[in-house]
């Protein structure tokens, strides 16, 4: 430690102990956690697979990309874990009347396995 | 939206204290001793005004001068620490109870409860005994002291060394014993690889050359019950007759000093009612006698006897005390041992950084064994069947130890969660809870400002050597055997 000089066995080992944690600390990734924040421009995140995240204000609405979007995440690349159709085996159409999701997503029908 | 944490920041438990100019803390929930550069001291007095969020705390220090990653890393610095805390940091645990199944460390051996003074202040025999000896065995025999060392040395567990002190009643009216028993203990511990070390503590009234010689060779660390000088000592340390026992031990202290060199020679002495006189009681024990170390406790009473200190006479022992601490930090300084116990003991476990979960040994390490054979968790509940924690035949009954470790904890006393001298006191003996409160488990309250002041006192002592001759304080650790 910089600021706190240990001078008995405990102190030494408190010192000892935080020093481990500081040298971990700094291997850790902080991303948006860390203070200063970084900065993030308006409708930009990290992942470029935008929908379920929110924009640098706490929303939706500038987002890169609708939240829409982010079904096809699901759909196409199983990028989420959720209940959208199989389109390798069993619904390879199912987005294909779907050109613009933020437009056309009513056009995704409900399909019986 | 992901919540970013935030930190509200207040300072932790700890005792502030300066010594030759160096700031230090005294960190409460460890036991932990550090010197603060400035910067500390700053942060401590900016939430000493009030919380700060960690935001505006590091803005704060970036304003005073510093710059933002070396503010951001010493507040990280004094969070890991716990110097400061918020409700988000994870609280420093209380001490953790020792496991039921502790290995013993010692026990001390009541080898006869009878004694060949009559000392008006006995806790054993006084007026507030609690030892209930009638139809009680009045010498401990061969079998059951046997019993003893075997006990010790199964329920000891891996421990390399381990310890027994012969205690009385007087100890040496049951001298055939003793000498049996420190052959048989040597025997059985060198059997099993281990060794085992003595010590007693006696009136001093019965020494003889050849015990002398006996204490000398077999190393048996030696503690005698004393009052300072003659017309001190002879105000209560008297015979049944009434007769003074000063005239009597003094040639045979003086024979045992001159002799036994192998280990440290103690006077331990009990204040009271004008028996008060700490410096000059000090200088005949340690200067006139020879003593190695001299302690000092004010004498245990449940409320106010004849023999009780008075408040009066607790601020002059007190003054006292701390004048003898100066004369202790004047040796320190130069490198030399001074022999003031109450400084050194306490001196031992700040350099170690104790944090205690009780406030002794007793009922854990350490267990006394009655004439009789039963167990108690320290010779001062020998014989008293209100205490009784197994028998050496038996074994220790877990149930009563339980009970006793868990009402002793610190953590059960509420007085003691606000004071930060408890890593070190721990709410105080349990002997003389029961007798001023009837319970074991309640904290001395009696002598908390005492306490405080006396530990504030050695950290003071502690932070001065550490700043001008800290080489003392590892020659100290390692005398008492501490490093």
């Amino acid at each position: 430690m910089k600021h706190l000089r240990p001078v008995n066995n405990k102190a030494k080992a408190i010192d000892e102990s935080v020093n481990a944690q500081t040298a971990a600390m700094e291997q850790d990734v902080v991303a948006l956690q860390q203070q200063v924040r970084p900065h993030v421009p308006m409708g930009c995140t990290l992942s470029f697979s935008p929908g379920w995240e929110v924009d640098a204000g706490g929303g939706t609405a500038g987002l890169c990309q609708p939240v829409e979007r982010d079904i096809y995440d699901c759909y196409v690349t199983c990028f989420w874990p959720v209940q959208v159709p199989d389109h390798v085996n069993y619904s390879p159409d199912w987005a294909s009347n779907c050109a613009a999701a933020a437009r056309d997503w009513r056009s995704l029908d409900i399909i019986f396995p | 939206m992901t919540a970013l944490l935030t930190h509200v920041y207040r300072s932790g438990e700890v005792h502030r204290f300066a010594a030759e100019g160096q700031d230090f803390i005294y960190l409460v929930s460890a036991g932990a001793i550090f010197a603060l550069d400035g910067a500390v001291a700053q942060v401590l007095s900016m939430l000493d005004a009030q919380e700060m969020e960690h935001g505006a705390l590091v803005q704060a220090l970036v304003d005073a001068g510093q710059s933002h990653a070396d503010a951001e890393d010493l507040v990280r610095e004094l969070r890991l620490a716990r110097v400061i805390v918020s409700d988000q940091t994870v609280a420093a645990p209380a001490p953790a109870t020792p496991p039921v199944d502790y290995p013993l460390q010692a026990l001390v051996l009541n080898i006869t409860n009878q004694c060949n003074l009559a000392c008006t202040y006995c806790y054993e025999f006084g007026a507030d005994k609690i030892a209930t000896p009638n139809g009680k065995p009045k010498y401990m025999t061969l079998d059951t002291a046997k019993a003893s060392v075997d006990l010790l040395l199964a329920q000891s567990g891996g421990r390399p060394a381990v310890h027994i002190t012969f205690f009385g009643g007087e100890t040496l009216m049951n001298f055939p014993l003793l000498r049996e028993v420190v052959a048989y203990a040597t025997e059985q511990a060198g059997s099993s690889g281990r060794t085992i070390t003595f010590s007693l503590t006696t009136n001093a009234t019965l020494l003889t050359d050849e015990i002398i010689e006996f204490l000398a060779e077999k190393q048996i660390g030696v503690t005698v019950s004393m009052d300072g000088p003659q017309e001190l000592q002879d105000k209560r340390r008297v015979y049944k007759s009434g007769k003074g026992s000063y005239a009597v031990i003094e040639p045979k202290l003086r024979k045992l000093i001159a002799r036994h060199r192998s280990r440290a020679i103690t006077a331990r002495v009990t204040l009271t009612d004008g028996v008060t006189d700490v410096i000059r009681i000090f200088r005949h024990l340690k200067d006139d006698i020879g003593f190695h170390e001299v302690g000092f406790a004010p004498v245990t009473t449940s409320g106010t006897r004849d023999y009780s200190l008075s408040d009066d006479g607790m601020n002059s022992v007190l003054a006292q005390f701390h004048q003898l601490a100066d004369e202790w930090l004047d040796y320190a300084l130069k490198g030399w041992m001074h022999g003031f116990t109450n400084v050194s003991e306490t001196i031992g476990e700040l350099v170690q950084g104790t944090n205690k979960s009780h406030p002794c040994g007793a009922g854990l390490g350490l267990l006394g064994v009655s004439p009789s054979g039963d167990l108690s968790p320290c010779h001062r509940f020998t014989d008293a069947d209100s205490h009784v924690m197994g028998h050496v035949s038996s074994g220790i009954d877990r149930a009563a130890q339980g009970e006793f470790l868990s009402k002793g904890h610190v953590g059960a006393k509420y007085a003691c969660q606000s004071c930060w001298a408890r890593p070190l006191c721990a709410g105080g003996c349990h002997h003389e809870a029961f007798v001023r409160y009837g319970d074991t488990g309640h904290a001395n309250l009696h002598y908390c400002d005492w306490i405080r002041e006396w530990t504030g006192r050695c950290l003071e002592i502690h932070g001065a050597i550490s700043v001008k001759n800290p080489e003392f304080l590892e020659k100290f650790a390692q005398r008492k055997g501490l490093s």
